[in-house]
């Protein structure tokens, strides 16, 4: 602990837009009370003044994509007591993943003038890969609201109320009429978790699973439903390989139907 | 019996609405027939009919000017009954404890209800039974609200999805309403044939402007629910079910099944009687602040049945298992009635369409009979 008697807070950035860290400046109204539970002390995007660690709770976001990553987590891990990966990316790899499908020398090549200054790994990974995680918060990007509920419980020492059922429990409980059944609309929400309040099937949009796979997803029988109802099989390898396309339960729908 | 003429319909909702009532029935919403609020006989869904199957719902318009010709809602009134997310208490922290505030209940509005199916009663009843019951044990007996005013609406269209017949639920109400209509549509007239089941619905129905039904008039009233129930094509054959599905726990169709449910929680999310709920606790960033909520819940979330060291059932096999026997047999020796009314929501309303019906057909013609 610090002179301030406060834990220490990190926030740290691996492969990533910096959505889900901005989500924490964006808690606006509740930043003070935070900031006055516990000390931000590592927070680049906040602040240039960094407070040496260890640090109490580290918030880790943005996958592993360079040799030089896969180290630097290890020092994050040995940094912090606590550690939570925030968002698609440190969860399950990213939209970045999309790599892991392809040959990413190929990308180098086509994309980089000088492809010889490019040092990257074949494929881009979760955290959870490479060190121990204490809790995954999903999203791309992440609720504010799930965000301060993290935190809050780490300061209060419970559990985090985090459901990690499906989007249609959402939508039921908003009342959303299911856009699947109602409208034929091809939707994720049933192997995907919670988290958003069913964002798009409220603005009559199917889900396009930000959340990534919900706890014992069955994506073999939602892909196998989408087919027969006259969904090509390219349609389901791109619904599969999203945000959380190297998450495992998508990963393996989006191979077998590539085959 | 009354004759109350269509254009006099909108009486009935102004009547309620003088006397008090928030006035709840279904409308034509987003793609679904929603229960919700209305105001006036025009915000009902005239004109639509809802087509239902296996993973199926399609809204559309019928072409005739029926208020009531679809089967039932998209989701069941118990969410005005028994709200998906209610608070408990709110809480302060003081010195080593906690000071609860605003301890008592919010008052919630005189609810009128029109348009209510006989499988949707008989749901409200059962589940009034269970929370009831739950009461009861928790030796905490709850206040109960002032029931809501029934207005039954008789079902002459039903859905491919329906069974009410199997469930001797339906399609005519036989009590719990404080007015039943049966709307009847013929070559140029469109009325409803009116009947009190209470005192406070004889007392509102002798204001609208009505006249005696003649006895041809309840006859085709009658008529109308026979055909309803005629047309009726989905069973399940209810005989010694209880026991069948005892005898079968291990029966290789809870495999198949499994391989096909989404353990999504649609199912037990739109039943009209599935009342599983969770409590969470929450607190603010601070600490000086809590609350206590009642939230829905379904036995198809791994968490649902999380105890110390894991999850009961951790297979989508053993949580489907745990819904349909729960529903059909062991609903019986809980609460003394099935748990299934026959609406065929959650046939509907399944992203991937596993009906219950066929699933406990598929065990009762190939049984696996042993010991439980």
């Amino acid at each position: 602990m610090p002179k301030s008697g406060k834990p220490k807070l990190a926030v740290w950035k691996f492969a990533s837009c910096d959505g889900c860290q901005l989500s924490l400046l964006d808690c606006e109204d509740q930043l003070l009370s935070i900031a006055g539970k516990i000390e931000i002390a590592n927070f680049a995007e906040a602040s240039s003044a960094i407070v040496k660690g260890p640090y109490d709770l580290s918030l880790v976001e943005g996958s592993i994509t360079t040799e030089h990553d896969e180290e630097r987590i290890h020092q994050v891990r040995k940094a912090s007591r606590f550690l939570v990966t925030i968002g698609a990316c440190a969860t399950s790899g990213g939209i970045q993943a999309l790599r892991n499908f392809s040959d990413v020398k190929e990308f180098i090549s086509l994309v980089y003038a000088r492809p010889q200054y490019i040092s990257t790994l074949r494929k881009s990974t979760a955290i959870a890969d490479h060190v121990k995680v204490d809790f995954e918060l999903r999203g791309c990007p992440v609720s504010k609201d799930q965000l301060l509920e993290v935190i809050t419980a780490y300061l209060g020492k419970k559990k985090p109320n985090i459901p990690n059922y499906s989007v249609c429990m959402e939508c039921k409980l908003r009342g959303v009429v299911c856009v699947m059944v109602s409208q034929g609309k091809i939707c994720m929400g049933p192997v995907t978790q919670a988290g958003c309040h069913a964002l798009c099937p409220s603005c009559n949009r199917g889900c396009y699973s930000c959340f990534g796979p919900k706890e014992t997803a069955n994506s073999s029988s939602l892909a196998g439903w989408f087919l027969q109802k006259g969904a090509s099989r390219e349609e389901i390898v791109r619904l599969f390989r999203g945000f959380n396309g190297n998450a495992d339960a998508f990963r393996k729908e989006s191979e077998y139907y590539e085959e | 019996m009354k004759i109350i003429e269509r254009s006099n319909f909108g009486r009935l909702i102004e009547l309620l609405k003088e006397a008090g009532y928030e006035v709840y029935g279904p409308r034509a919403l987003d793609g679904g027939l929603v229960y919700d609020h209305i105001e006036k006989d025009s915000d009902l869904p005239e004109g639509y009919k809802d087509q239902q199957g296996k993973g199926l719902y399609r809204l559309e318009k019928s072409g005739d000017p029926y208020l009531f010709g679809f089967a039932v809602g998209s989701q069941s009134w118990k969410k005005f009954l028994h709200p998906a997310e209610q608070r408990l208490w709110k809480a302060k922290k003081t010195g080593n404890g906690f000071t609860l505030l605003d301890p008592e209940p919010e008052p919630r509005p005189r609810m009128a209800f029109i348009g209510v199916r006989a499988c949707e009663i008989s749901a409200m009843t059962i589940q009034q039974k269970v929370y009831e019951q739950a009461a009861a044990l928790s030796g905490n007996p709850a206040t109960p609200d002032a029931p809501p005013f029934i207005v039954a609406v008789n079902c002459t269209h039903p859905s491919n999805n329906c069974f009410c017949t199997s469930m001797d639920t339906g399609p005519r109400v036989r009590s719990g309403f404080d007015i039943s209509l049966t709307e009847i549509l013929e070559d140029h007239s469109h009325y409803f044939i009116g009947e009190s089941g209470s005192e406070r619905g004889a007392d509102l129905l002798a204001q609208i402007p009505s006249r005696q039904a003649t006895e041809a008039e309840i006859s085709r009233g009658k008529a109308a629910t026979d055909k309803a129930a005629q047309s009726i094509s989905r069973s399940l054959d209810t005989h010694g079910l209880k026991e069948l599905l005892y005898q079968n726990y291990n029966h290789p169709s809870w495999e198949a099944v499994a391989d096909r449910c989404l353990s999504c929680g649609n199912c037990t999310m739109v039943c009209p009687t599935c009342f599983c709920s969770s409590v969470e606790d929450t607190i603010d960033v601070t600490g000086q602040y809590a609350e206590r909520w009642n939230k829905w819940d379904s036995c198809f979330s791994i968490d649902f049945s999380y105890i110390h060291g894991g999850p009961v059932r951790n297979s989508v096999k053993s949580r489907y298992r745990q819904w349909m026997t729960h529903k059909l047999a062991t609903w019986i020796d809980q609460f003394g009635t099935s748990g299934c009314v026959g609406c065929g929501r959650c046939i509907t309303w399944c992203p991937v369409g596993i009906d219950i019906t066929e699933e406990a057909s598929t065990i009762r013609n190939s049984p696996k009979t042993q010991e439980p």
